[in-house]
């Protein structure tokens, strides 16, 4: 299968009509990744290196497609992670402020429709994602962490095969016109 | 303005919550040192411009009094701190010369001549909010600067280190009615604690009504405090008075006296001696000084030879001279103690030294112990039969009369 430029970028009304969800997904969902990622590791512990928040937030964002709306999906997601987790209220919170930012600045521009994209999305995102914690750990709690790129990108292939199906799911969700 | 927010809404929007987030982030975050990050963030980004503008006011300041308004009179003023700042670490028993006139070369003499290890530091600034009674220096933990460091300079005490910054350290002044510090005061060595009283003067707390302290007595550090070394000088009493439950005695700082410009932070503290009092006309008996050899066990030591000079002989137990004495043994019969294979001849310790004309020591109980264990037949005294394996009849004891050793006689064993 091939695909164009002219097919990987928007350019008609209804590829950029932006995409509504009702209220309870917008709650429930975000909920149920956060929740999966605190308790499911409990049990199975490879799936500890999913990051279901993530792949909720970079959807919303996605097919929200505002960036406004991206940054607070992501500031609410991120924030509700800290509150869970040992970090201190803010580290996931900015992360994913500025992940759900960028990816609603994308999302105006790719058809986020397409698997292949999505995929590569969901790649680019996780390791961005884990990037970004980085950087804060280092440059403001002066933790000395190492970034390991090879196994960073190792989870980010996983997380982005993972995010396809979910946001194929995720789109049987959607509010119809 | 609303035209500009309005086309860049997203990317506002976008800041404002990161910074919203960060502000979050930092309140709640401390860092090595115990310090809030908002705090570490806020004095590192407004140390560097008080680090800057004191640099200017002090270059222009020394430049023009220097150079241009007063010449003549700023040397004199040099020569004359020379002076006094020499005088000053002579008293404080550093006993080194001042040569040159600032004070940052006076600092580093003290540094040197201080068995503590410190580190110079520059006041670039006042704590805001706290009346004057704490400084930042403009040194931090990059430096090596911790939290509860002691900060002194040649004078005396200054304060402590209250919180350190990367760039800048944060110094709780003496005279900040919640520092405290162990004290003793050098005539009557009277123990108190040393608080602010929130201006130029401190307290002595806890002194009892009955212990004696004069107006005029000098306080120095006890090091009970864990923080500041013990022998600093703290401050003179300038007033002392009976009061209930506790002496109210008044003391003026000297570390906080003269301004502060430059400090010392303590970062490795030891502790030294409190300089004794002088006084004059007062005898002072000084014991004599323990015989350097075994001959000299038995001189009775007289208050003429005990003139306490600088040439007195090296401490030595009984223990000490009879391993001398084998030591001798051995060489004499070319062995050497640690070194000699299997087969060996061993050290007759019962040798008479070929040119020992005068008789060993009389030898203590521990010590026949340990010859005992040495070698077969050992005994604690040599006998003119050097070869012999019969056994040895010791001397009879000697009364020691050594004021050093009052109950040796006693331990000596009776043939």
């Amino acid at each position: 299968m091939r695909y164009s430029d002219d097919h990987v970028l928007l350019h008609t009304q209804r590829e950029t009509q932006i995409s509504r969800f009702r209220a309870w997904v917008m709650f429930l969902v975000p909920l149920a990744a956060i929740l999966f990622q605190v308790y499911i590791p409990l049990f199975f512990q490879f799936l500890a290196y999913l990051e279901l928040p993530l792949i909720v937030t970079v959807y919303f964002a996605l097919m929200r497609r505002s960036p406004i709306g991206g940054l607070l999906v992501g500031a609410l997601v991120g924030l509700a992670q800290d509150s869970l987790s040992k970090n201190p209220l803010g580290m996931f919170g900015i992360t994913k402020t500025i992940i759900g930012y960028v990816a609603a600045s994308v999302g105006m521009r790719l058809d986020v429709d397409h698997p292949l994209i999505r995929l590569i999305l969901g790649f680019f995102f996780f390791v961005f994602h884990q990037f970004i914690f980085w950087a804060l750990s280092r440059g403001l709690l002066e933790q000395q962490v190492n970034f390991e790129t090879q196994r960073t990108l190792v989870l980010g292939l996983l997380n982005a095969i993972v995010a396809v199906s979910l946001f194929h799911f995720l789109d049987k969700l959607k509010e119809r016109a | 303005m609303d035209t500009f927010l309005n086309r860049y809404r997203n990317l506002t929007v976008l800041l404002l919550v990161i910074l919203a987030q960060l502000v979050l982030l930092a309140y709640q975050v401390k860092n090595d040192s115990d310090v809030r990050m908002i705090r570490v963030w806020a004095v590192t980004a407004v140390t560097p411009l008080a680090r800057t503008i004191e640099g200017v006011r002090g270059g222009t300041e020394g430049f023009l009094q220097n150079y241009v308004v007063l010449r003549d009179t700023r040397s004199e003023n040099q020569r004359l701190r020379t002076e006094l700042g020499r005088l000053k670490i002579e008293n404080q028993r550093l006993k080194t010369e001042l040569e040159t006139s600032d004070r940052a070369k006076a600092l580093s003499v003290f540094e040197s001549q201080s068995p503590s290890k410190m580190i110079a530091a520059r006041v670039i600034m006042t704590a805001l909010g706290s009346s004057g009674t704490a400084v930042f220096v403009d040194r931090g933990s990059v430096s090596g600067v911790e939290k509860g460091m002691a900060v002194v300079t040649p004078d005396g005490i200054v304060g402590k280190v209250l919180a350190a910054y990367p760039t800048a350290s944060q110094v709780l002044l003496a005279s900040d009615p919640s520092f405290a510090a162990g004290v003793v005061s050098q005539k009557n060595h009277v123990q108190g604690v040393l608080k602010g009283m929130g201006h130029g003067n401190c307290r002595v707390d806890y002194v009892q009504n009955e212990e004696k302290v004069e107006s005029g007595e000098w306080f120095y550090t006890s090091g009970d405090d864990r923080i500041f070394p013990k022998g600093l000088p703290a401050g003179q009493v300038t007033s002392a008075r009976s009061s209930n439950p506790f002496q109210e005695i008044v003391l003026e700082p000297s570390g906080l006296s003269g301004g502060l410009e430059e400090v010392l932070i303590i970062v490795q503290g030891v502790h030294q001696e409190i300089p004794d009092l002088k006084t004059a006309a007062q005898p002072v008996y000084l014991a004599p000084p323990a015989p350097s050899s075994p001959g000299d066990a038995h001189a009775v030591p007289s208050p003429a030879t005990s003139g306490g000079g600088n040439t007195a002989p090296a401490m030595t137990t009984d223990a000490d001279k009879i391993r001398e004495h084998y030591q001798e043994l051995g060489v004499a019969q070319n062995h050497k103690f640690g070194d000699n294979p299997p087969g060996t001849k061993a050290v007759d310790f019962n040798l008479q030294p070929a040119q020992g004309e005068k008789p060993a020591a009389v030898v203590k109980p521990g010590a026949e112990r340990e010859t005992g264990r040495r070698g077969e037949g050992g005994t604690s005294t040599p006998t003119p039969n050097t070869q012999s394996t019969a056994p040895v009849v010791p001397p009879p004891p000697t009364p020691r009369v050594s004021p050093s050793q009052p109950k040796a006689g006693a331990r000596v064993r009776n043939p």
